[in-house]
Formats: C-alpha cells, sequence, structure tokens
C-alpha cells in the first residue's frame, strides 16, 4: 500500500525556536559537527491502490493549502512510498 | 459591624457598560475551544446579549459582531488554527467581514491563529521563542484607537491582559511588517517586555478596515474584580463595551 | 473488528486442558494468587481472563497492601462528619454537598512510576486519568493542582524530569481548559529515582448531574466511547506501579499511556451534554487495567452482570490480541450504560462532537461477567471476584530499629546544630538562605507555565494559600483547595507527620477563609513488603484517620502509590493531603500578602511559637534529619481555623498567610514579596513571651499558627475575638510602604529587592 510523504520546513527566513534549540544541544551531548538544525513535519498520506497523477495533484493541493501554512512553511519534497516495492 | 470588603463581588458599576443593549455578539466554539464561555461572560457583562454559535453551522444568526475566542481548537494539531479556519462557519465570517456591512470579528489568541491562517489578517504565530508556554499579566500599549474594539481606549494607553499560550510569536515579511506600521494597523504592542519574540513586539492587529482585530493576549479575563491581572484588573471590559457602542453607533 | 485471527483460548478448552501452563508470574501475580483463580473459577483461567485478574490484582488496582488499612476512614467517621457528604470513597470520587443544590467532587492521584520513564506523556496522563475521575461522577472539572516532588534540584537528571513533567502537567490541563491553582513543589534527594507526580482535580456539579458507575436496568447496553484502543501501557498498571525499578531485572514492556487533552477536552464536552440529556445510567472512564476494570466494576456495582463481544471495541492497532485489549490502557475512553430507548440520542450526541463510540454489550442479571470473542466465550468470572474481592494482604510491620537513635539525634544536639546563627548578620544571612532554599524558592518557572485564567472562577491561586473557584456566579460560593505534605517530619514520625499534612492543609484552607469540608488523600510510600514501610504506611493512615475525625473532616476519596523505592532505600512517607473548604462567597477570601494600601496596618502572629527545629527547612540546610516533628495540636488548629474564618467573613483581615516549613522568617518574607511592598517587625514581645531567641523564633516550624494584617481600627475587636476563644496573638508590627525593606527592628533590614532576588533566582538558575 502505497504512501505519498509529504515534507514541510518553516521558511529559511523564518527563525526556527526549536531548531535553535536543538543545534543548541547537540554539542552538549557529544555531537559538535552540526552548527545548525532546523525542524520540520513530515506527513504520510496512505492511498488504498496505485498513485494517479491526479491523487499525487491532490496531494500537492492538500500540501500547498492545508498541510503547510505558506506564510511560513515551505513544502520541500512531495515523495511516492511504495512499502511493498521497498520491501523487495 | 462588619468593614465592606474590598473586592465586591458584582462588577463595579462606575465602568461604563450597556445593560439592555439589544447588540447582539456572537461568540464561536470550535472542538477544542476553551475561552468560549469567559468571552461570553465578559461580552455579556459589557451588556451585550450573547449567541452561542457552533463551527459547523453555517448561520451567522444576525449577530452584530463575532468573537472568537480561545483555546485549542483541534488541538492545535496541524497548526494552530489551520483546521477550524476550514470550518462551515467561517467561510460566513469571512464573507460578512469583508462585505460591505463589515461585521466586527475579534480573534483572541486562537481565534487570531485562526483569522491569519483564514488571511482575514496577515502573518502568522510559531512557537514561542523560549519554547515554553507562558501564563502572564501582560502589559500592552494600545495604538489604535479607531478599530470596532478599541474606540473606548485612549491613544498610548497602557493597560494589563492576561497573555496565555505556547505559539504566540507573531511573524511576518518585512513588508508586511513595514505595511501594518504605515498603515497604523497595529493595534497592541508589548510594553516593557515582549513574551514571545513576537516581530516588532506585535501583540495584536487590525485589517485596513478596522473592523478584523486580532490580539494574543485574552482580554476576557480581565473584565470583574477580583478575578483579573493581580485580582484588581479590568482593562479588558473595553473591548466589549467598545464594539457594543460601535454597533449601536454605525446603527444611527 | 481485529484483522488478525488468534488462536483464541475459549473458557471451554481451559476447561478441558487444567494442565496448561499459563504465565501468571510473568504478569506479575504471585503463585497463590493464582491458585486462588482457579479456585474461584473452578478450572483454569483462560488467556484473557489471566490477563484481567493479572491487572485488577496489581498493587495499583487492587489496592490489595492497603485495603485493610483504608477502612480506618471510613470508620472514624462520625454523624457530623456525614453531614454533607453524598458519595464517599469507594467511588470514582467523592461528592460534598455545597448547598443550594451544588456539590462538588474532588480527589489527588499519583502517576510516579510512569513519569520518571517518561516525564511528559507520565505527567499528561496523570492529569488526563484524575480528570476523567471527576467527569465521571457528573461534574464539569473546573481546576487541577500538582503536588510534586523530586530529588535534589542540582542533580542533572532532576532538570529532566523538571522540565518534562512540568511540560506535560501544563501541556495537558491547559488543553482541556482547566485551570491551575495550586501545588506545591518539594525536592529532596530521596525522590531522585522516584519522583512524585500526584494531580488532583476538582468538579463541580448540580445534584440531579451525579452520576455512578453501575450498570443497572437488565438489557441496558454497555458503550465504549471516546478514543480507539491502541497498545498504550500493556501490563503498565500491573507492571510499574508493581515492581519498583531495580537494574538487575528485565524490564516489562513499559509502555508508557500516550495523551491527546484534545480528545479528552472534546469528551469532557460530549459527556456533559450527555449528563444534561440524562442520556446515560452509568458511567465509569478507563484508567488503570482498561476495560477489564470498567467491565468488572460497573457489572459488580450493577444488578449483577454484564455480556460484551470484544471484537466491537474500536481498535487503533488491529493485532492486539483479547487480553491486551482487555489490558490496554489507552487514554481518553469512557464506558457507559445506555437504555435501548435512548441509544439514538445518545449517538447523536456523539456525531456531534466526533466521538467514536461502539456498543459492546447488554447489562444481565446472571451475576457473571461474559466476554465472548466472534461469539466464543473467553472470559466468564463473577465480576466481584476481579473487581473487589481480589487477594487483601495484612503485610508484616517492623518498627525500624534506627527509629529510637533517630529520634534522639535532634537537630540541636547535632554537629550541624552546634553552632547556630545568633548576630545579627548570621541571622540576615540565614534568612536570605533560607529563602533561596529550594523548597521556599518562588516557583514562577514552573507555575508561568499554567493557565491560571480561564474559565474566569479563579479567585485566588498559587502564590496565595489556597485556590479559590467560584461555583456560582450568582451568588459567589466557591471552594477553596490546598494540598500538603512534609516527607521528613514523616519520615520522623509518620503518624505525627501525617496528622501536620492535614493540619497544614487545613490551615491553608482556612487562612483564605474557607470552611474545611472534605479531604483527600495521595499516600506516597515505598515497598509494602519491607516491613518498616508497612509499619510507616500504617502509622500514617492512623495518624491521619485520627486526625479527620479530631478536625471533623472526612476523607472522601484517595490513591495509595506503594513502591517508591529504588533498591532497598524507600522514599521518605509521603502522605499528600488535599482539603476542601466551602465559601459562602469567595470575594470574601483574604488573600496572602498585604498592598501599597494597607501601609500602617496591624501584622499579628497567632498562636505559640515553640523551639521545635528538627526535620525544620533550616536543619534542611545544614543537611540534618533528626529528631522529632513539631508538636500536633488539632484541637488549637481547629480554633485557629474557626478564628481565620471568621475574621475573613467580616472583611476584618486585609491579607493572612499560615505559618509551615521555614516558620516565621519565610512566612513574614513572602507577605513582603507578595506584592513587595515592606514591613517593620519588632520581635521582643514575641521573644519575651514564648521565652525565645531570635533565631528560634524566626526559624522554629511549631504548628496552628498564622499571620494576619488588619486595619488599626480593628485591632481591639481582633484581640477580643482570638481573646474570647483563648488563642494566643502577639502584635508584631506594621506594614510599611516606605522603607522598601523587611526590617527586624534592633536586629537587621533587608531591602525588598534582596529578598526578591534571592527568592527568585534559585529555579531559573537549575531550569533556565
Amino acid at each position: 500500500m502505497p504512501r505519498i510523504v509529504v515534507d514541510v520546513m518553516p521558511k529559511p527566513e523564518i527563525l526556527d525556536p526549536q531548531g535553535k534549540a536543538i543545534a543548541a544541544s547537540l554539542p552538549r551531548l557529544g555531537f559538535t559537527s552540526f552548527h545548525a538544525a532546523r525542524q520540520g513535519k513530515r506527513f504520510e498520506l496512505s492511498v488504498d491502490g496505485e498513485v494517479t497523477e491526479e491523487i499525487l495533484e491532490q496531494a500537492r493541493d492538500a500540501a500547498a493549502t492545508v498541510l503547510s501554512n505558506p506564510v511560513i512553511e515551505d513544502v520541500v519534497a512531495i515523495t511516492v512510498v511504495d512499502d511493498a516495492a521497498a520491501a523487495e | 459591624m462588619p468593614r465592606t470588603t474590598e473586592f465586591p463581588f458584582l462588577v463595579d458599576t462606575t465602568l461604563p457598560t450597556y445593560p439592555d443593549s439589544g447588540v447582539r455578539v456572537g461568540v464561536v466554539t470550535f472542538p477544542g475551544t476553551l475561552d468560549d464561555r469567559d468571552a461570553a461572560r465578559a461580552a455579556r457583562l459589557a451588556g451585550a446579549d450573547v449567541v452561542p454559535l457552533w463551527h459547523a453551522d453555517a448561520d451567522l444568526q444576525d449577530v452584530d459582531a463575532v468573537i472568537i475566542p480561545g483555546g485549542f481548537s483541534y488541538g492545535d494539531y496541524l497548526r494552530a488554527g489551520a483546521i477550524a479556519r476550514f470550518a462551515p462557519l467561517m467561510d460566513k465570517i469571512i464573507d460578512a467581514a469583508n462585505s460591505a456591512a463589515k461585521l466586527p470579528v475579534l480573534g483572541i489568541c486562537n481565534g487570531f491563529q485562526i483569522l491569519t491562517e483564514s488571511h482575514l489578517l496577515p502573518g502568522s504565530m510559531i512557537k514561542n521563542d523560549h519554547l515554553h508556554f507562558i501564563c502572564r499579566d501582560q502589559q500592552l500599549r494600545v495604538q489604535n484607537t479607531s478599530t470596532a474594539f478599541t474606540g473606548l481606549y485612549e491613544q498610548d494607553q497602557v493597560i494589563t491582559v492576561p497573555l496565555k499560550n505556547q505559539d504566540g510569536q507573531y511573524v511576518a515579511d518585512e513588508h508586511t511588517l513595514d505595511e501594518l506600521e504605515a498603515e497604523n494597523r497595529v493595534v497592541f504592542r508589548y510594553e516593557g517586555f515582549n513574551p514571545n519574540g513576537s516581530r516588532r513586539d506585535i501583540a495584536g492587529i487590525t485589517n485596513a478596515a478596522g473592523n478584523v482585530v486580532g490580539l494574543m493576549p485574552h482580554p476576557e479575563h480581565a473584565v470583574e474584580l477580583g478575578f483579573g491581572p493581580d485580582h484588581t484588573g479590568r482593562d479588558g471590559l473595553f473591548f466589549f463595551t467598545s464594539v457594543i457602542k460601535h454597533v449601536l453607533e454605525a446603527a444611527k | 473488528m481485529s484483522a488478525k485471527q488468534f488462536n483464541i483460548d475459549t473458557v471451554q478448552h481451559a476447561a478441558a486442558t487444567p494442565d496448561e501452563e499459563q504465565p501468571w508470574a510473568e504478569l506479575g501475580l504471585k503463585q497463590d494468587e493464582y491458585q486462588r483463580i482457579v479456585d474461584l473459577l473452578g478450572r483454569r483461567p483462560t488467556a484473557a481472563e489471566l490477563a484481567m485478574y493479572s491487572v485488577m490484582w496489581s498493587e495499583h488496582c487492587s489496592y490489595k497492601s492497603s485495603k485493610i488499612h483504608l477502612r480506618q476512614f471510613g470508620a472514624k467517621v462520625d454523624e457530623v462528619m456525614k453531614k454533607d457528604l453524598m458519595v464517599g470513597m469507594g467511588e470514582n470520587a467523592g461528592v460534598t454537598d455545597l448547598g443550594d443544590g451544588w456539590a462538588v467532587t474532588f480527589k489527588v492521584e499519583s502517576h510516579n512510576h510512569p513519569s520518571f520513564v517518561e516525564p511528559y506523556q507520565g505527567a499528561a496522563t496523570g492529569i488526563g486519568g484524575i480528570v476523567r475521575d471527576i467527569i465521571s461522577m457528573g461534574a464539569r472539572p473546573v481546576a487541577v493542582m500538582d503536588p510534586l516532588r523530586f530529588g535534589a534540584i542540582d542533580h542533572p537528571d532532576t532538570a529532566r524530569l523538571v522540565h518534562g513533567i512540568v511540560a506535560g502537567i501544563g501541556g495537558y490541563g491547559n488543553s482541556l481548559g482547566l485551570p491551575n491553582i495550586g501545588g506545591e513543589t518539594v525536592f529532596d534527594p530521596v525522590y531522585q529515582a522516584n519522583p512524585l507526580v500526584n494531580a488532583l482535580a476538582v468538579g463541580v456539579l448540580r445534584h440531579e448531574d451525579l452520576r455512578l458507575a453501575n450498570a443497572s436496568g437488565v438489557g441496558n447496553r454497555v458503550v465504549l466511547f471516546g478514543a480507539r484502543t491502541g497498545g498504550d501501557g500493556i501490563g503498565g498498571a500491573s507492571v510499574l506501579a508493581s515492581e519498583s525499578f531495580d537494574d538487575s531485572k528485565p524490564s516489562k514492556r513499559p509502555a508508557v499511556q500516550v495523551g491527546d487533552p484534545f480528545a479528552e477536552k472534546v469528551l469532557i464536552e460530549c459527556c456533559l451534554e450527555l449528563f444534561k440529556g440524562e442520556l446515560v445510567e452509568g458511567i465509569q472512564d478507563l484508567g488503570a487495567a482498561g476495560i477489564s476494570c470498567a467491565t468488572s466494576e460497573l457489572a459488580s456495582n450493577g444488578d449483577g452482570g454484564m455480556e460484551v463481544e470484544l471484537t466491537s471495541v474500536l481498535l487503533r492497532d488491529p493485532t492486539l490480541t483479547p487480553g491486551e485489549i482487555l489490558m490496554s490502557e489507552s487514554q481518553e475512553r469512557m464506558m457507559a450504560v445506555v437504555t435501548p430507548e435512548k441509544a439514538e440520542a445518545f449517538e447523536a450526541v456523539m456525531a456531534k462532537w466526533g466521538v467514536e463510540y461502539s456498543w459492546l454489550g447488554t447489562v444481565t442479571d446472571t451475576g457473571r461477567l461474559v466476554i465472548t470473542w466472534d461469539g466464543e466465550t473467553i472470559v466468564d468470572v463473577d465480576p466481584r471476584s476481579v473487581a473487589h474481592d481480589g487477594p487483601t494482604y495484612d503485610r508484616p510491620q517492623a518498627r525500624p530499629e534506627r527509629q529510637d537513635a533517630l529520634v534522639a539525634d535532634t537537630f540541636r544536639s547535632s554537629a550541624a546544630g552546634a553552632s547556630l546563627p545568633s548576630s545579627p548578620d548570621e541571622l540576615r544571612s540565614a534568612l536570605l538562605e533560607l529563602i533561596a532554599a529550594p523548597n521556599l524558592a518562588d516557583t514562577s518557572w514552573i507555575t508561568s507555565q499554567y493557565d491560571r485564567y480561564v474559565g474566569g472562577n479563579t479567585a485566588l491561586a498559587m502564590p496565595d494559600d489556597a485556590g479559590v473557584v467560584r461555583v456560582d456566579e450568582e451568588t459567589g460560593m466557591g471552594v477553596g483547595l490546598a494540598t500538603d505534605a512534609n516527607g521528613r517530619y514523616a519520615y520522623l514520625d509518620p503518624y505525627a507527620g501525617a496528622q501536620l499534612a492535614l493540619a497544614e492543609s487545613y490551615r491553608n484552607v482556612t487562612t483564605t477563609g474557607a470552611v474545611p469540608m472534605a479531604v483527600t488523600d495521595c499516600l506516597n510510600f515505598g515497598s509494602p513488603e519491607d516491613p518498616e514501610v508497612m509499619w510507616q504506611f500504617v502509622q500514617a493512615v492512623e495518624g491521619l484517620s485520627d486526625a479527620c475525625l479530631s478536625l471533623q473532616v472526612p476523607v472522601t476519596g484517595g490513591n495509595v502509590s506503594l513502591y517508591n523505592q529504588t533498591g532497598s532505600t524507600a522514599i521518605h512517607p509521603s502522605p499528600v493531603v488535599g482539603v476542601l473548604g466551602r465559601f459562602d462567597d469567595v470575594s470574601r477570601r483574604t488573600p496572602s500578602g498585604w498592598r501599597e494600601e494597607h501601609d500602617g496596618e496591624a501584622i499579628y502572629l497567632l498562636g505559640t511559637t515553640r523551639d521545635e527545629l528538627d526535620g525544620s527547612e533550616y536543619a534542611n540546610l545544614r543537611g540534618h534529619l533528626g529528631g522529632v516533628p513539631p508538636r500536633v495540636d488539632l484541637a488549637a488548629e481547629r480554633l485557629l481555623g474557626e478564628l481565620l474564618i471568621s475574621g475573613s467573613r467580616d472583611g476584618m483581615f486585609d491579607a493572612a498567610h499560615d505559618l509551615s516549613e521555614g516558620g516565621l522568617a519565610a512566612a513574614l518574607s513572602e507577605m513582603v514579596l507578595r506584592h513587595g511592598v515592606g514591613a517593620r517587625i519588632n520581635l521582643s514581645p514575641l521573644l519575651a513571651r514564648d521565652d525565645l531567641d531570635a533565631f528560634t523564633a524566626l526559624f522554629s516550624e511549631s504548628q496552628g499558627r498564622a499571620l494576619v494584617v488588619l486595619p488599626r481600627s480593628e485591632e481591639e475587636r481582633f484581640v477580643a475575638m482570638a481573646g474570647m476563644r483563648g488563642y494566643p496573638t502577639q502584635r508584631l508590627g506594621v506594614v510599611d510602604a516606605e522603607s522598601g525593606a523587611l526590617e527586624f527592628q534592633g536586629l537587621f533590614s533587608v531591602p525588598v529587592t534582596e529578598l526578591r532576588e534571592a527568592n527568585t533566582a534559585t529555579l531559573p538558575k537549575y531550569f533556565g
């Protein structure tokens, strides 16, 4: 059963307080290689059957109007994941 | 002979209210709304007839003004206000706000978030910069007394209103912020202390017509002696009396 | 409907295979308990029955180690105490009559172990659970409180717990629209690996809304509604509470429950509509032991029987076995009994709020709880045997051998108490050190994360002495609540310590002017399998029940949390006691600090101060715990309470604050800091009257004391009022708005700014 994965990230110009806090704590925990971090959201939309272009278009629409707030967020990726295919 | 107490239960009648005004104020409830009863009480104390409005009903029931109260509509899941803004009632509110009638709409906290998500107001709210929920008695400076909800305040008056939220940091791009400033659409600014990192210390804004106002702090929690900030504050009552006055004057 | 096919262990199959091995030990049952189940059923239990018994007979659910002792709360009750009691112990929460058709229900519960494992969710679901108990009585929840106990403030793990637990309580409580009106925060190394997260909820209802958890009316339908059932906390109740944390044993799937406050908020509104429409005959919330508990309790409290088809349960996780479904602790679920005629109306309310539900079965009069899976019987038990007739232990008790030496080791005789501050400079330093101590420091870092305003009925909240909530907007009638406990006192003397907890809570409530009416308790102790801990427990229960009788306030409900220990070190006995009082009109409540406009008003100390430093906060600063706790005098507490209530009703006091941890030094500092207005104090008359030195006067923790502030015009009347009751009063000084300082004449003075700096710096220093 396929899923459409939508990745949403805060716009680059938006200060991301959660990302900032994470970036500050990583070195304290021994991870010193990362100078920045940003926190986004990942949505998984399950589809019954095949993912047609029409269904993909619906996903893009949903991503732009509901799953993200265009004022502060960008949809950075929309990918189809097919568990059956992945399992092979 | 017992002394009279300092905080009598009844609202001190020396604050101007409009009992029996006949003005109908709708208060919206979504699943997860928390401060609707408080908003209703505030409107009632000010003298309005309160009309409860259910999110799923596409019927404004002829109200003269609408309050979208605070809370966690739909749990703030996805984003605060993101789901609520698609409610059938919201379509009606948006139409009425944009219509010639210019329905007065007040969005408080989650209500403000719903107004930005539905684009009645610009910008958006993100998590408080310190990442915690914060509840404090917040000082605000009133900078626009021409809106439907601020007519009874003085220009630059400093008021104290409870603030309580997790996602109250107001952000918008520079262009939008400049526009808001230039058009005097910043209605309230945080005074003395910015509790969440909001850009330009913005606590509340209005649309171009001045009928839609959104703010993060909660005026409905500062209307009754004994129950407001420091148990004495009632600065919030004027939101509700202002809109009653506004409606009464518009009717003339 | 489950998609998976299971190897179903039916009753028929169980009867036919008596020798089939059962994993009773892994599920936390003891050999004799298992045998008892076999004897009760007349055969081996099925897998599903075993699951039910294992969770329902766990310590957390069955109270097997504490039951026989808790009976004292019900036994030591006289007619006066029963007068306003509408529902006593044994139901989800006790209910007290407030008059005018109003009633109040409240209870405190623990969620200790889960909060150590997953602080945010543990604390969040703790709030969720207690709130559901309140709803299930037919009440609208109106406020919460959180008594919290953490390890040492500077221990790295403490910050982890504080951040998560406070965020969880706030995250869940705020989202429900419940103001947090009070609580406590205690830091002590004994709680390091065993933090105590107790949650109190209070609700109000009209008499006609009262609902009980019983399933009556043969043919009535049983419905499960709210969240779907998943694998949350499977074995959580029987595992986490009954097993103390021990690294050497393998962990038993500590699946912590995850809460959804939005779902619970919707559930609250939905239930209130059900009650208003009189659509349910009985209702039960699902907490520990989920469906096992709800079905067996509803059935055993009602007509005695119930039939349930378990495949009807709506699942979030279709792989759950029947036993797992029965044990699941998925949150935000309720079970109700509905007459067939009202089923449609019930469904309409569900549809309005978007709440899922499933009709599970019917009420019968067979006296059996029968659960089927696709029609095959997998459970056939007497519900009473599951819910009420679980094992009862009379565990051995033994007064610890160390107790005599502990009692003899008084603070003054110890090395720590050898050199005590005496010079003015030393006393000044000691006061500043005291108010900066973790247990006395300002807790705004925590409390500002809680919404105190929602509902618009909060008349008083922390840092004032009690949380006060208005119930009736017409008359102003309302309630005041406080919770208290002192583990240090209880360690020195569990009997007295429990009494002192009640005394302090009672005093906090009367200080604000409320008339105490009811008590709830959360008894947090170590392992009942340790005779010394058992001794502490029994002593505390005896002390508390005796004290309730003395003060004439009944326990209406409560909670026991055992096994709060890691290895062989138990926490201090920590009996948290909550008292609820009533106001005719909350606008009369007495605040805990004076304002600038009270400049010049008189400050009086009520009560007698003795040399009682053992177990005190000052001794704590010096690392000493020994001796005997302050003397308990319940008659005095009662008298003091009457005075405080009288004065409050009369409008005589402009402020009042009771004395407890930190004694007079802490109490005066707190009153000054409440609004930042100074005071001028002269201790000499007090020192002379009670034969004390300044140090003892400032830091002793004698009970039965309070500070009151009143206009000079009222002094004579006040002194006469106290005199009539024979209660000692001592004028200490006056409010001094000009000085900007707390001044002890002839000794030292501390500017308000310095006082505030010391008091408010502590928590932010450790928690950010």
